[in-house]
């Protein structure tokens, strides 16, 4: 695979050298001319310099016949310019990029940039992953699917309590998939019967969240 | 007409305190509070201290209510991202935007934005200044 990827940082370095070991071939683009020289050193060839939001720059770094571009600069308007212009102007298929400030998350997906990711976002998750829990987490927000799945406990007063999951009346568009009982997990099959303290896993469309809600949480 | 202006440099002031001295209902965003000094001392207009990515900062300059919306920070991406908020999450019936580099401009004008390219401009006018002048006139001409 043709992978371009923009800002040759912390992360945009390591994802260099891990995808030019998987044996990908790597460009990598990187705007500060210091900050290009010490990765030259390193990446040689692979790596090239200049502002990866001007046209020519990308079209000379191959943009045309890239199968992925990640943009993962510090700055997020670089990031949507650089994903947007690669998908739209270039039709590559797959673009990814990273999300600096969370509150910028609405205009990645404004222009359809669906794969995002986020270190603010991920670490905020998996906090509400590790706290005691009366709301539904989002695990994973499959953007481009229309799915997440979530996860979410039983808690004593759920009017799920003691029931088999084929019992249940779930919303049409959703599906439970494990139970995790004394820190094992087993998949959700209809004779599985739910108990306080179990912790669900399921998938959904995001829409019929609260439909679910209903169904598994005390009201 | 209600005007949001985002980016107080000299092309925002200036179509600031013009669109004001029209009578206009004038807002102006900029991330520097110096900016301010750009406008008239007696501005009776409004004008919101922060950055135009951020989307209440933007609400706060009335982008929800605005007929028109006039981006010209001095970031050519940063313009492109705000003029799509303000078109696809605001439904403002006429942004402009400026963009310095030709190429950009000419892309996102096929998107649809409404992009002027001061560069652009700058080429044709000094060529055509340039190919309307005679030239030396020496004797053996």
């Amino acid at each position: 695979m043709y992978i371009l990827i923009v800002g040759g940082g912390k992360v945009g370095s390591n994802l260099t050298s891990t995808l030019m070991k998987m044996g990908h071939e790597v460009t990598l683009v990187e705007g500060d001319r210091d900050r290009y020289a010490l990765l030259e050193e390193k990446f040689e060839h692979v790596v090239r310099p200049g502002d990866a939001t001007e046209l020519f720059v990308l079209e000379r770094a191959g943009v045309e016949r890239a199968d992925l571009v990640v943009a993962v600069t510090g700055d997020d308007e670089d990031n949507i310019i650089v994903c947007q212009v690669a998908k739209e102007k270039y039709g590559v298929p797959k673009v990814i990029a990273r999300v600096n400030d969370p509150r910028n998350q609405p205009h990645f997906d404004m222009v359809g940039i669906t794969l995002t990711v986020s270190a603010t976002a991920t670490i905020l998750a998996l906090i509400e992953h590790q706290l005691p829990q009366h709301e539904l987490v989002t695990l994973i927000d499959l953007k481009r699917e229309n799915l997440e799945i979530v996860e979410f406990a039983i808690g004593s007063g759920s009017p799920a309590a003691g029931k088999y999951v084929r019992e249940l009346n779930l919303p049409n568009r959703s599906r439970l998939i494990s139970v995790t009982r004394d820190g094992r997990a087993e998949i959700a099959i209809g004779e599985t019967q739910l108990a306080p303290g179990d912790l669900v896993m399921a998938i959904l469309e995001p829409d019929v969240e609260d439909e679910l809600k209903q169904q598994l949480m005390p009201a | 007409m209600k005007l949001l202006i985002v980016g107080c440099g000299r092309v925002g002031s200036s179509i600031a305190r013009n669109m004001s001295d029209d009578g206009h209902d004038v807002s102006v965003i900029d991330e520097d509070p110096e900016a301010l000094q750009r406008l008239p001392e007696s501005w009776p207009g409004r004008f919101v201290h922060g950055h135009g990515l951020d989307t209440e900062v933007l609400v706060e300059g009335g982008i929800g209510t605005a007929d028109a919306c006039v981006v010209c920070t001095d970031g050519d991406n940063t313009n492109i991202v705000i003029a799509q908020i303000a078109r696809k999450r605001f439904d403002c019936p006429c942004v402009v935007t400026r963009v310095l580099d030709p190429a950009r401009a000419a892309f996102y004008d096929t998107l649809g934005l409404q992009t002027v390219c001061p560069t652009s401009r700058s080429i044709d006018i000094m060529t055509e200044a340039i190919c309307a002048t005679p030239g030396r006139m020496t004797d053996d001409g």
